[in-house]
């Protein structure tokens, strides 16, 4: 070998060198629509939710979330486009030169009223905030479908194969209600709140954490979210993230800290703060919204428009904050 | 195209894997380089399961490779690096057949992975402390960025060598000064200039020499030259390697100072025990994550009674020792230290906060911060020094594997837990099972052994037991062990000091090891004489 290469002298800084260049970005053309009457221009791809956005109409979802692919399953978002025979949802259809649409036609409200009746007569919402607004905002009355059935006994709406539900007897409200599913000590399923909006489903899959634990088994009204083969979430795929949980609109999945505080009535917003701050394992740094009652932490979510993050944390982040409200 | 080179990310970096998934969603390839088929290698186009320890031939026998068929970027190596054509001939000898014979893998995958990296539009090697923990990790990191030097594949927009940082703050620990040769910033302390302007800002002398790296102190504390030490958020009681002697020099220094969020087994051993406030939610500051991004902590609880944070029990500490260093606010501090570390100059905390986190170098409040590194070396001429070729040499493990000590055991992490465990044993995981000995089915098979039989495991140094579990990501012949559970088997009794020179890193990763039946009669005495 001839002499070796001259290392740089580490004494001296290096000196400062130019800014990072990244790839021009494709430009948009701009689209224009109407919107209830009001004339909207925005980027080619915008979604009519984004472009109603931009005139200050704000359109109800629920199984619409900034960082998951939109599945169109819910239909709360759905708007009125002209020469269009339905209703189309504003999370997904993407605008088009010369669209009108209406987003509160006599049409869109009565769509959305029933939308909202049949979920909250069938599922309890009491743990979605949002839902009680809609509701409001629509004259809801899920009540007018009749008293609401009895609930399913534990695991007994998991067994139903598909082709064999049973007719409704008429009078009772059809319910998914039947006992939480407590098996681990992280988080609790709780399917009588679940209005089968897949987000969970996205989160475990290919949208975020990739692990594919659950999916959508059964059909119509027994459709249910389960684990392969309905195994416990211990035998099953799942590795805790818990990225179902932050993105679950209703309370079905919950942090078991406040599930128990909330069955021991202890559970109190009033008195919550929550702080953006990292977390404290590996080198990632992730954000994490800690929210703490009485000194105590009680849960801990991730902001969705975090670059790090994009709202997804891992079991770490999510749940290994224990050691801190052990301490003395 | 991404590589993962000594690193599972899938469960030691689990939101920096989602980036790594949405690339691989978006058509990038993913080529892992592991001993181990990880939870990470199964989502990899092709798997490198080269033996422990021979990462330098293998990235050598790359090198020879894209070299052999003329794929390396001409351009980028004239005007940007030195030492190529030693290089060159350096590598020569590192061909398909030897990367076979000596590594372990297929020679068609180590040309597989040769071509789709020097013919990569934008490619990225990504690294943790399967390159770095061995006697000789700084020659193994350097010989990756051989490999990102002869392509070209630094400096640019989604190419690059990144290391991913293990704990949240080890990159801002670096940055602030935590290295033994630098100040705050990287600035060397043997460079008079800048030591001096560190001088007079704090009005104190600095010495002029580097310090010591914690293998270095342990070395210090042999020979009786440290007797006092003063522990800041450290377990080295449990995260040292070869533990008899780690413990004996702890247990023989005349003052042992630990500053602790918990009383740690390091703390048990301590003088005085300063309890402190949990740095990421019960105090003000700022850390610094793997892409040099620095983000604020925040307090969101009060610290237990008698707790504070680390910085008020440094200010409380000097103020004891006659010289205040007052009592400023956590931006007040940040502000003094931007005025001394250039790179950080344009991170007001007005800024920090309205960005969400800015990347290093940061040089004035109109800065946007960098998201990656080198652009210089693209620049014609290029700005500063040239980048230098290593031809390191390939150097196996320590721990020679022989009759006595046939099996390679080497650690890491589990998704669920952190390094010694003190934080993450309190939370209830229903994916943990406690320490095991991994082995192949192959292996176990061999030995005759059930998976949840207890063995002894026994290495030149020290001798544990555990129950054996089986994982058919291992090869024949390879173990896999964590350090989560220190209080059930003290895996760092096994593992080997032999130290690099160069970071004062062990080679945690190489153990030559032998596993050892523990008949049941032994065993039912032992546990007799315990109950008794």
């Amino acid at each position: 070998m001839s002499t070796p290469p001259k290392a740089p002298d580490m004494k001296i800084p290096i000196p400062r060198g130019p800014l990072p260049i990244f790839p021009p970005e494709r430009p948009k053309r701009l689209v224009e629509i109407t919107i209830d009457g009001k004339p909207a221009s925005v980027p080619e791809g915008s979604t009519l939710l984004e472009a109603a956005r931009t005139v200050g109409i704000e359109t109800p979802t629920l199984c619409y979330l900034e960082n998951l692919t939109p599945v169109n399953v819910c239909r709360i978002c759905v708007v009125e486009l002209e020469n269009s025979r339905t209703l189309v949802p504003a999370c997904s259809r993407k605008v088009e030169p010369g669209m009108k649409v209406q987003t509160d036609s006599e049409r869109v409200r009565t769509s959305r009223k029933l939308v909202l009746e049949l979920l909250a007569s069938s599922v309890d919402v009491s743990t979605a905030p949002q839902f009680k607004e809609y509701m409001q905002r629509y004259d809801a009355a899920p009540e007018r479908f009749g008293p609401t059935g009895s609930p399913a006994k534990a695991g007994e709406r998991d067994q139903i194969q598909p082709g064999h539900h049973h007719a409704a007897d008429g009078v009772h409200a059809e319910t998914v209600a039947q006992p939480v599913k407590v098996d681990n000590d992280l988080y609790v399923r709780d399917y009588g709140k679940c209005i089968l909006c897949y987000k969970c489903v996205e989160a475990c899959g290919v949208d975020a954490q990739n692990t594919f634990a659950i999916a959508v088994a059964g059909r119509g009204f027994n459709a249910r979210i389960s684990t392969e083969f309905n195994v416990t979430l211990p035998d099953s795929a799942c590795v805790y993230c818990g990225n179902c949980i932050g993105v679950c609109p209703t309370g079905a999945l919950m942090f078991k800290s406040e599930h128990d505080m909330r069955q021991a009535g202890t559970w109190d917003e009033k008195k919550q703060s929550q702080t953006d701050t990292i977390c404290p394992y590996c080198g990632v740094g992730c954000q994490l919204t800690v929210h703490v009652q009485e000194q105590q932490i009680v849960k801990i979510t991730s902001p969705l428009d975090h670059s790090v993050t994009n709202g997804h944390l891992c079991i770490k982040g999510r749940f290994g904050y224990e050691w801190v409200n052990l301490k003395k | 195209m991404i590589v993962l080179w000594g690193s599972n990310a899938r469960a030691a970096h689990p939101i920096f894997f989602h980036h790594v998934l949405k690339g691989i969603r978006n058509g990038a390839k993913l080529y892992v380089v592991d001993p181990r088929r990880t939870e990470s290698a199964q989502w990899g186009e092709k798997w490198l399961g080269l033996h422990v320890g021979t990462d330098i031939a293998l990235s050598h026998a790359i090198a020879r490779e894209i070299i052999a068929n003329g794929l390396e970027n001409r351009s980028f190596i004239e005007n940007a690096t030195s030492g190529f054509e030693e290089y060159q001939a350096y590598v020569e000898p590192f061909t398909l057949e030897y990367a076979e014979k000596e590594c372990g893998v297929a020679r068609e995958l180590v040309r597989e992975l040769a071509h789709a990296y020097a013919r990569a539009d934008r490619a990225q090697i990504c690294w943790t402390l399967g390159i770095t923990e061995h006697h000789n990790g700084v020659d193994n990191v350097l010989s990756l960025i051989n490999l990102g030097l002869l392509t070209g594949h630094v400096g640019r927009y989604g190419s690059g060598l990144n290391p991913l940082r293990g704990q949240n703050n080890v990159q801002g620990g670096g940055d602030m000064g935590a290295i033994p040769d630098r100040l705050t910033g990287f600035q060397h302390v043997e460079n008079d200039e800048l030591r001096a302007k560190f001088e007079k800002a704090y009005g104190v002398k600095i010495p002029a020499q580097r310090g010591w790296h914690l293998s270095g102190m342990f070395d210090a504390m042999e020979h009786g030259e440290l007797t006092a030490l003063y522990v800041i958020g450290e377990n080295p009681a449990n995260s040292e390697s070869d533990q008899h002697r780690c413990m004996k020099l702890l247990k023989g220094l005349e003052c042992l100072v630990v500053q602790d969020m918990l009383l740690t087994q390091t703390a048990e051993l301590a003088t005085v025990v300063f309890p402190a406030a949990a740095g990421w939610v019960e105090s003000e500051g700022t850390v610094t994550n793997s892409e040099r991004r620095v983000q604020r902590v925040r307090r969101a609880k009060n610290p237990p009674e008698g707790v504070r944070d680390d910085m008020t029990i440094l200010c409380d500490l000097a103020d004891r020792l006659g010289h205040s260093l007052g009592h400023p606010s956590a931006e007040e501090l940040w502000n003094e230290l931007r005025t001394l570390s250039p790179m950080h100059a344009g991170m007001s905390y007005e800024r920090l906060e309205k960005s969400g986190g800015l990347q290093w170098p940061c040089y004035d409040e109109t800065h946007p911060g960098e998201q990656y590194l080198h652009a210089r070396l693209w620049e014609r001429p290029i700005i500063g020094p040239l980048a230098p070729f290593s031809p390191v040499q390939h150097d196996p493990p320590v721990d020679l594997l022989d009759k006595d000590f046939p099996i390679r055991l080497t650690t890491g992490r589990r998704l669920d837990s952190y390094n010694t465990g003190v934080q993450t044993m309190h939370y209830a995981s229903p994916l943990r099972w406690g320490e095991t000995l991994d082995l192949s089915p192959e292996d176990l098979q061999r030995m005759g052994l059930n998976e949840g039989d207890m063995v002894r495991i026994v290495s030149r140094r020290g001798a544990v037991e555990a129950p054996v579990r089986v994982d058919p990501g291992l090869k024949p012949g390879l173990a896999f062990m964590t350090l989560h559970f220190p209080d059930q088997v003290a895996t760092n009794e096994l593992t080997i000091d032999a130290i690099d020179p160069k970071s004062g890193v062990s080679e945690f990763k190489a153990t030559a090891i032998r596993v050892e039946k523990v008949s049941m009669k032994k065993k039912q005495e032992a546990e007799a004489a315990v109950s008794n």
